[in-house]
This record gives C-alpha cells, structure tokens and sequence, in this order.
C-alpha cells in the first residue's frame, strides 16, 4: 500500500475531509465504518481526567493501596467506557428516506432511516443538523426513521446539510461523532406574498371564442378518465359496465377559469417578487376550488385542479430559471 | 450539550442522592455533630424540594451557607486543611451542592465530589469490608452517571451498564494496580492528624497502663518463620527498653544507637519476617536476640531495633534471632551506674529486703547471681495473683504491691523486681514487647496481638551480660507457657479472642484473620518493595521507570484491546451455517461455477450438479441441508454440524 493509499483510509484524512469540506453527499447506504467515526473526550471527560491526578497524588501521599485501587478502577472505566461511547455509534447505516417539500422560510423535513444491524439497542443516539437536535433511541435490528427539520432559506432543490450523528453514552465523558451527507433532495417553493386573488378572466378575455370549459354545474356526458380527475366524479357504475374508467364531465359556467400569467404582473417586480406573487395565488386558487393556469416565461401550465395540479405548479414556481425562455 | 441538560428527572437524581449518601455515610462517626446534622438537613430538604416539585434556592444563598461551613469547620477544628477538617469541608459542600443540581455540569461535579468523598474513606479504614462497602457506592454513582447520559431507559439498564463497565475496568485496574511505580514515603509533609490514634507501646511504663492495652484484641504485628517458631516461652518479642526510675514511671533515659554489633549468639537461628502494624514510633519488633538485623533498621547499645522514620505505615521486615545469646553491650560504668540508680526516698521496705539479699550474697564476682537468685526464689514463693484489673497503689508502689496488695500485672511484676535488683545494687533494667502469639493455622502466620504486650526484667549479671528475668513467669508460670487467658481468673473482662471457649468462633477468627492477612499483604501492603518481589517471580530484576513505564502502558493496552476485541467480536461473528455456505459458494465459485445472486440454493445445487454430475449428490446433499437450516421448519442442531462437516470436506473436483 503507498502512503497515499494509506493516508486516505486514515481517520485522520476523513476527517480532514469533512472539516475542510472537500466533501460530497453520497448516494444510497451510508455505513458508519470505523474510520469515520471520531472521538475525544468532553469538557466533562477532561475534568474527570483532573480528579483522577488528584485522587492519585493523594493515594500516593497518603500511601492509600485502596486509594490507589479506586483511582485505576475509574481510570479503567473511563478508558473502557471510550469503547462503548465508539461502539454504540460505529456501524451505523444511513439511508436516504422520504421528504417533504416546503416553502421557503419554512422546516423543511428530511426523513433519514437510521438502521442498526446489531442485536443490542444503541442508546441515546443524537442527530444533529445545523441547530436542531434530536435525541433517538435505536432498538436492535430495527430501522428508525428520523425526520430533520431542516429550515428553508432558497427557493429551488435543497439538499440535506451535513448531518453529524453523535452520541455521549455511557459517561458522558467522551464525544464519538460522524459526519454525514445523504444525497437528498427537497423541493422547496417560493415564499408566498400577502395579496389577494387577481380578478377571475374568462376565456373569451383571452382570445378564446368557443366556450368548451368543464364545470361541475351541469351534466354533460362521459368522457375518458384522466389522472387529475377528482374521485368524486368518475362515473362508478359506468366504470362496473365497461373497462375503462371513465369521468362525468359537467358543464361549467365559462370565465371561472384563472390565468396566473407572469406577464400580468407590474414591470417593477422582480424576479422573486414575482414568483412570491404567483405562489400565493396558486394557493390561493386551490383553496378556493377553483381551475386555475399558470404562464411562466418558457412554461405553460394549461388550467387543472387539484393536488396535483397544484404541485405541479408549485414546482414551476420553484424551479423557475430566469434566464429560461 | 449533552442530552438531558436541562431534564434532570427526580427518579434519577434519586440514585445520585443514594450514591453520595453511601459515601459519607462511614464518615458520620467521625465527624462533629453539626455536620452530620446539616448533612442530613440538606439531604431531607432536597428531597423534599424534590417531591413537592419547589424551585431549588438562589446561589447567594449557597455561597452565604458556604462560607458559613467553612467557619465552622474553622472553629471546630482550628484549621481548614488537614484530613479530617478536609472531609467535614468537602462533606459541607457536597451537601450544599445538591440544591445546584441544574444542568449536566451540576451532575458531573457532584459525580466527582462523591468519589472523592468514597477515596478519603480510606484515610480511616482500609478493610475489607470498607473495600466492598465503597465498591458497592462507586457502582451507584457510576449508575447514576449512565442514568443520566443514556437517554430514557430503565435504571435497572442504567445499572447493568455501570456494572459491566466496571468489570471490565477490572483488568486495567489490576495492571495499572500492580505496574504502577511506586515511592517510598510521602511527596510532601503530611499533616498533624494524620495518624491520630493508633495504638501500641508507649515509650514510657507506668503499671496501669499495658493493661489498658490488653484489653485489645487487635493484632500488633505478624510473624512468619522459615521454619518452626520457638516454642512458646521463649517468644519474647523485644520493644522498647526502660532505664530510668522516678518512683512511678519507667523511661527510657539512656538508649542510643549502636553501630558496632556486640552479643555473641549460639544454637538455633530463626528466620522470620514481620509484618508491623502502624504505631506511629520508630521501634521494630523482633524476637530476643536479634542476630541479623533488617536494612532499614539500626540497633541500639540495649538492643532494640529502631526504624528512623516513625512506623506510619504497615511495614515488613525480615529478621534472623537466637534464643541463646550472651548479651554484653550497654554495659559501659556509665551504663551500669543508670541500671542502679533509684529515687532517694520511698519503698523503704524493699530497700530493707534487698539490703538484707546483698548483705547475704557478700561482695563477690559472683555475689549478683546469689542476689538474682534470691529474688527468683522470693516471687515464686509469694503467692502473687495476676489480675488485669489490678488494686490502685499509693506513693510507695513497689513495697504495697509486694508486701500488701500482691496482685498485679506484668508491670507490677516487672517493675518491682526491678527495683529490688536495683536496691541491691544490681544493674537491672525494664523491657517491654509483646510476650507470646498464636500460629493462624489457616496461612501459618503467627499474630501477635495487643493483647500480649508484656514486660520483664534485664539484670546485669557479670559474666553472663544481661540476663532475662520474667518476674511475672516466675509468679503465674502459666502467663508465659499457656498465654494470658490462662493466667487472669476466669470471670475478668477479656478480649473473647484470647478466651478458649468456643471453638467455632475462634475458627471462623482464625480464616477472617488469615483472609485479612492477605489482605494486608497483598493488597494494603503492595509498596515498593512488594512490586520488586512481585516482578521479579517474571523474571525481571531491578527494573528502572522506562521498563515500568513501557510494561504498564503496553500491558494496559493490551488488556483494553482484549476488551475491545470481546466487545466488538460478538456482533461481527457471522453465524456457522452463513459461514458453512459462503465456503461452498466460494469453493464452487473458484472451481469455476459462481452462484448468480438470483439463485436460490436448491437451483444452484439443480444446475451446477449437473456441470459436475460426479459431485452431484454430495452438492445435493449440501444445498438441502443448508435450505432446511435456513427456511425449514424442524431444525435438528445435529445438521448444522454435519453440513460444517460435509462443507469443510468439500472439495469441487
């Protein structure tokens, strides 16, 4: 092995990584191996280590056998309990779990699965991420997913902090910590305004001279399932007789429709005031039921309803590129 | 920080209070009782604070009752430093911290104010049941640590895991116990109260007091002979010799070292080490008469042997003593003018029976044996008593108890014939010791209790140097031949060791003692010179600190690897069966049939017997045990051995 080769399976080089940030998240099971997880004593470990030189000077002075017995004694256990602080944390393994979007300003959650192969339970395993800090129990052969609430600053995919994964058990006298950076992702939205809705415009408005918009007023024939349909209107006894699934598709009142068109908006706001803007009346839009489109310069969103729909505009919102035409 | 920082459960603390209690608790019979009162206030008003759940006081408050403490650990003692002012401060303030009990810092100093509090109990009592007691309080503060840092679990758990980092402490305790360099003597002055009631010999005799002593039935010092002790009259263990006479008192008056070494000694030479209890003076004990004696010891012209240092820790030495000698030093004019020298006035009855010996005996150069004699034959014939509760004497001691009392103790006895001799003007001087000791059957060593203290005369006899003379053997023989229970009547107060009694009781004695000899030896009196002989059965002779140094860091690195390798090991050991089967993978494998990660074993087994149809049952044979093992439902623990067995014989082609 060449002292390259050596130096880079050193703790020493993992950790030097970390601190320098010469790092990049990683992908797929993360397992806390030996070379990554460091340790050194505490404040509380440190001051132990002062008592233990008085007790000993002491049984020297006195000539105390006993005393002598006693200081090895915790001297032994606070060396030994360095095992048990590394071993209750080594080999550990980390995986990327679910997450859920947020809006800007908000705790975005990152849902990481923390798995121990071992028979024993670990103990007072904590989880930190930037200044929260989560103190989980892992019981034998068990996967516990942790959730991180991570707050959101930048619209845009964020991915997961450096997370280090710590614990003090069982004195409290020494520190073993690991460093790490699952490759997730959560989509965060912009942060919405506080306007209100702009006025509703019909289609006709826009250009459009044949009324063809759904509504849910009146009956107006079957059509064809699509995926954003809401589960209400989808035909059951219809969809008993045939195959296929199929929709009851009403007529609505034309000009219910909203257009959320970026180019509606004043010149004096920005980019991002702009997105703010157009977030909230998407929300906005949703709450109230209503079917809403969404212009954005190089992506169209045609009008729809529901979750769906929403999400997908949302993610528009958020993953818009200025430069993108 | 670390978890519950500022979430410090009553439940918890609970096991920290018992904790701390342990450890103070042996210390309440020697402290004042103002603070065994505040000790047990503060502990009933933070349990209470506890329970109903109050806020804990301000800190002024604390440091107000804190400086309070400390002037009165002042007025009590004199003094804030010291051992036993030490402990009443550090019990003060150990009591007062419990109502700072705030964070996870307030937990740790409290953790280590309980060891401390659980070391300076050894400033007392180093046995062994001290040992276990402060073992068992070490294990409850260490629990209560883990408690506290080892999120919500039970504290049985919490237990367990202090208890199984305590044993395997162990290991490097021992190490670290026996490796350890050790020095001789302190590192710096200690303290006046350092050894504060300790008992033995005093330097001085006035009748009275050895009796006082006999009362004890705690062990002076232990011998171990080479070979067979002397028989039990000839035990005369030597102390401290008395010249000096002022009517009451004997002193030593006229002792001083003697470089050049004057007895002649003949017959058998007994071998013997001793082990010394502490008495906080500086003579050594050994058999009469000493022909070798220990490095560290110097002999004096009246042959005691002083340690230089005052003995204030429990010391071993080794002796070689005859029975038979011709003792010739101290025997200058000089010397022989202070044996004869008495008080000018009282006892005038003794001086008239000793004027009448001498003016028999005449003159001659034999004329003090015929003195000797006559007074020999005036205590045997005396019918004198020996009672440890002996009748208190007026100003003329000698002449009441010879001719009024006539009963006494081994300082009466002693002391009289003394006087007699001196009367007479023959040179006679005191010595005490110890008379006697009993051969613990268990480990072989002979103790010697404080109880034995005795005193007996030394006469100047010419050409026989001086000459023992036991008064009180002459008086009560069975003193000296059957020891001192035989001797005081049958209904006087008496230790209930000494008593013959009941047999039971004095074996049990007989297996503590030896236990606690052990003890002693080993544990106690592991010193400097212990770790030498210790580490010279490993074949290392006189080894410098870098050997000790390079000896304790790899042993104890060694042992934690031990632990390591045990703590770590158990969950990496891959089960047989697992094992059994990535063996027959590996070998097919290298053979040149891999397993794809999709197949299962029976198909493997299906498709590579029949790429090896020679082998093909025995394949067979493998995957079908290993199948059962795994997912089958009856699993017979016989297969898993006969798969390892079919496995390791294994061979593809």
């Amino acid at each position: 092995m060449t002292l390259d080769a050596a130096l880079k399976s050193s703790q020493a080089y993992t950790l030097w990584k970390w601190v320098s940030r010469r790092h990049e998240p990683e992908p797929g099971r993360i397992v806390l191996v030996q070379r990554r997880v460091y340790v050194l004593p505490t404040r509380h470990g440190l001051s132990f280590g002062i008592s233990l030189v008085l007790m000993l000077v002491g049984s020297i002075n006195y000539n105390l056998s006993l005393g002598y017995v006693m200081t090895f004694l915790l001297a032994g256990m606070a060396i030994v309990s360095i095992l048990h602080t590394f071993r209750n944390i080594a080999h550990l393994a980390i995986t990327a779990g679910k997450t859920e979007p947020a809006f800007a300003g908000e705790l975005a959650l990152f849902g990481i699965n923390i798995e121990n192969e071992r028979e024993d339970p670990r103990h007072a395993i904590q989880v930190r991420c930037e200044d929260q800090v989560q103190s989980v129990n892992l019981p034998g052969r068990r996967v516990t997913s942790v959730q991180i609430p991570v707050r959101a600053t930048r619209r845009g995919w964020m991915q997961l902090p450096r997370v280090t994964i710590e614990n003090f058990y069982p004195l409290g006298m020494f520190r073993a910590w690991s460093y790490v950076q699952p490759a997730m992702r959560a989509l965060i939205y912009p942060r919405p305004d506080g306007a209100a809705l702009p006025p509703l415009r019909t289609r006709a408005e826009s250009g459009d001279s044949v009324n063809v918009g759904t509504g849910t007023d009146d009956f107006a024939g079957l059509r064809s399932y699509q995926p954003s349909d809401s589960p209400r209107h989808i035909a059951w006894k219809a969809v008993a007789r045939a195959d296929a699934m199929l929709t009851k598709s009403f007529m609505g009142q034309a000009g219910q429709e909203l257009f959320l068109d970026w180019k509606d908006l004043p010149t004096s706001m920005d980019v991002e005031a702009r997105l703010a803007r157009l977030t909230r009346w998407v929300l906005l839009a949703s709450e109230a039921g209503l079917d809403y489109a969404l212009d954005l310069p190089g992506a169209g969103i045609p009008p729809g309803r529901g979750e769906e729909h929403r999400t997908l505009c949302l993610a528009a919102l958020a993953l818009y590129e200025p430069g993108r035409r | 920080m670390n978890p519950a920082a500022a979430n410090l459960p009553f439940s918890k603390l609970l096991v920290l209070f018992a904790g701390l209690a342990l450890a103070a608790a042996p210390h309440m019979e020697r402290l004042p009782w103002w603070v065994n009162g505040w000790l047990l206030l503060f502990f009933s008003l933070r349990i209470y604070i506890g329970l109903v759940q109050r806020k804990l006081p301000h800190r002024n408050w604390l440091i107000v009752l804190a400086i309070g403490g400390m002037i009165g650990v002042f007025l009590s003692f004199r003094t804030i430093f010291g051992r036993d002012a030490g402990v009443a401060l550090l019990v003060l303030l150990m009591s007062l911290k419990l109502l700072e009990l705030k964070f996870m810092r307030d937990i740790f100093v409290a953790v280590y104010l309980a060891y401390f509090l659980a070391l300076t109990n050894f400033f007392y009592s180093q046995t062994m049941p001290t040992a276990a007691l402060m073992l068992f309080t070490i294990f409850v503060i260490s629990a209560s640590l883990v408690c506290f840092n080892d999120g919500s679990r039970r504290l049985a758990d919490s237990a367990r895991a202090a208890g199984v980092l305590l044993l395997q402490a162990c290991p490097v305790m021992l190490l670290l116990f026996f490796l350890f360099p050790r020095v001789q003597g302190p590192l710096w002055g200690l303290p006046q109260d350092a050894f504060a009631g300790v008992t033995g010999l005093s330097d001085s005799m006035t009748p009275g007091n050895l009796s006082n002593l006999s009362q004890s039935d705690a062990i002076a010092f232990r011998a171990k002979f080479t070979d067979t002790p002397p028989p039990r009259r000839n035990l005369y263990w030597r102390g401290p010799v008395f010249w000096d006479f002022d009517g009451k008192t004997w002193r030593a008056g006229n002792t001083r070292l003697n470089n050049d070494y004057q007895a002649e000694v003949r017959g058998q030479a007994f071998d013997y080490e001793i082990t010394l209890e502490p008495h906080n003076r500086n003579w050594l004990f050994a058999l009469d008469l000493p022909s070798r004696i220990p490095a560290q010891a110097r002999m004096t012209q009246d042959y005691q042997l002083i340690s230089l240092p005052p003995v204030r820790t429990r010391i071993r030495y080794e002796v070689r003593s005859n029975i038979e000698y011709r003792a010739i030093a101290g025997a200058d004019t000089r010397d022989l003018a202070i044996a004869t020298r008495l008080p000018r006035l009282g006892n005038p009855r003794a001086r008239e029976l000793a004027a009448r010996w001498r003016a028999e005996a005449g003159s001659g150069p034999d004329s003090n044996a015929a003195v000797m004699r006559q007074a020999v034959a005036f205590f045997r014939d005396s019918r004198f008593e020996y009672t440890l509760t002996p009748p208190l004497l007026g100003e003329n001691t000698v002449d009441e108890f010879i001719f009024d009392t006539k009963r006494g103790f081994c300082e009466h006895f002693s002391s009289a014939f003394a006087f007699l001799m001196r009367a007479a003007n023959v040179p006679a001087r005191i010595v005490t010791g110890y008379q006697g000791g009993e051969v613990n059957p268990v480990d072989k060593y002979m103790e010697v209790r404080q109880a034995e203290a005795h005193a007996w005369a030394e006469v100047w006899s010419g050409a026989d140097g001086w000459t023992r003379v036991d008064p009180t053997a002459l008086a009560v023989p069975m003193r000296v031949d059957a020891g001192l229970a035989a001797a005081v009547p049958k209904n006087s107060v008496f230790p209930a060791l000494l008593g013959a009694d009941a047999e039971w009781l004095r074996a049990m004695r007989f297996n503590w003692n030896a236990l606690a000899n052990k003890w002693n030896q080993w544990v106690l009196g592991y010193n400097f010179d212990r770790q030498r002989e210790m580490l010279s059965l490993f074949g290392v002779q006189s080894p410098d600190w870098r050997f000790m140094a390079f000896a304790m860091f790899w042993s104890t690195a060694a042992a934690i690897g031990l632990v390591a390798l045990w703590l770590f090991g158990r969950w990496k050991r891959e089960d047989p069966v697992q094992r059994a089967w990535s063996t027959f993978c590996a070998r097919m494998a290298r053979a040149g049939f891999p397993r794809s990660r999709s197949e299962g074993p029976l198909a493997f087994a299906e498709r590579s017997g029949r790429l090896l149809p020679q082998r093909a049952d025995l394949i067979r044979n493998i995957a079908s045990l290993y199948a059962n093992l795994r997912y089958g439902r009856n699993r017979d623990p016989g297969e898993s051995r006969q798969l390892r067995e079919l496995v390791s014989r294994f061979r593809p082609r």
